[in-house]
């Protein structure tokens, strides 16, 4: 029996669609991998949206200090993070506490994604699925 | 004599392909990485942009990977390119580990060689253990369709590590190979 291989119009497929979310429509969220959009609240509380770039932190931190020390599930979506939470020190307010990074007064600085965008991970088709909100 | 008609469609129709998918990869590698103002996600008119740090400006210093965000960086790493810190709390203890695990039952497929020396360059132990793998080799099962569902390896390959279209850098050791043999009978060797 002929083993089974995928016809070549599927990476083709794949190959366009990428084009064409990330090179025709530049609108169309194609986001640098790996950045995280927070909109549990941020919408109903008439703020933009928090996007969490991974590429930015992971220049200056290795993974394990967010999702080891301070406490940040791995897993998109399942962490509940509130701006009390900051303020206090715990989560982003860790290092964003005007000394190692900017502090909370900042809003802008974080709160930078588009108003009405879903939270997830995005960032190219092979995101949709792990990462999953 | 001619070949065959369906062959040589098929023929035909892989080669269209592959030009299309290389002038496509092409065009991908070319665009770059997206500006905040125009990846889709960050508000164009926030005043944020102009502030923030745009993503070709730290990354184009990287060592080149051709997938993900484009960046090698376990190389970054080794190559001292990038020195993020791995602990911001006093008190941490810092761990690492160099032992590799194979993973034998991967079908058709060559196996799968796990090196603890990469992954504990980013990660700590409790990122994976006990959640996600058992520390027993072998004892938790691990399939395709459960990383490509976002578990087990696809919490982050496919999210912020290496996608999961690369498949020979995790299915790397042949049967029968020196690398095979480097395991004998066991699963991990330190």
């Amino acid at each position: 029996m002929t083993p089974w291989l995928p016809s070549p119009a599927v990476p083709m497929a794949l190959v366009l669609a990428c084009v064409a979310t990330c090179g025709a429509w530049p609108q169309d969220a194609c986001a640098e991998y790996g950045d995280v959009l927070l909109n549990k609240r941020s919408d109903r509380a008439g703020v933009r949206p928090v996007v969490f770039p991974h590429w930015f932190h992971r220049i200056r931190f290795q993974c394990k200090v967010c999702h080891s020390e301070l406490g940040f599930k791995m897993r998109a979506g399942a962490n509940d993070v509130l701006m009390a939470d900051i303020i206090d020190g715990k989560f982003c307010g860790m290092c964003h506490n005007g000394q190692v990074a900017w502090g909370a007064e900042q809003c802008d600085l974080c709160h930078t994604g588009r108003r009405g965008l879903p939270s997830g991970i995005y960032g190219g088709h092979e995101t949709r699925g792990p990462g999953k909100w | 004599m001619r070949p065959h008609p369906s062959r040589r469609n098929r023929g035909l129709r892989a080669a269209g392909c592959c030009a299309f998918a290389l002038a496509g990869a092409a065009a991908v590698w070319a665009a770059g990485w997206p500006s905040l103002a125009t990846d889709g996600v960050h508000d164009p008119k926030g005043p944020a942009i102009g502030v923030l740090q745009e993503p070709a400006e730290a990354l184009a210093k990287l060592p080149p990977d051709t997938t993900g965000n484009r960046v090698r960086w376990v190389r970054a790493l080794d190559d001292g390119v990038i020195s993020p810190r791995s602990a911001v709390l006093p008190d941490t203890q810092v761990r690492l580990r160099t032992s590799e695990v194979l993973m034998r039952r991967t079908g058709e497929m060559n196996m799968v060689r796990f090196p603890h020396r990469e992954h504990t360059a980013w990660l700590d132990c409790s990122n994976c253990h006990d959640q996600l793998f058992e520390r027993k080799a072998g004892a938790t099962k691990v399939n395709m369709f459960l990383i490509l569902s976002g578990e087990k390896c696809g919490v982050c390959h496919g999210a912020v590590a290496f996608p999961l279209t690369e498949c020979a850098r995790c299915h790397s050791v042949q049967r029968g190979s020196v690398e095979a043999a480097a395991f004998g009978k066991e699963l991990v060797r330190p």
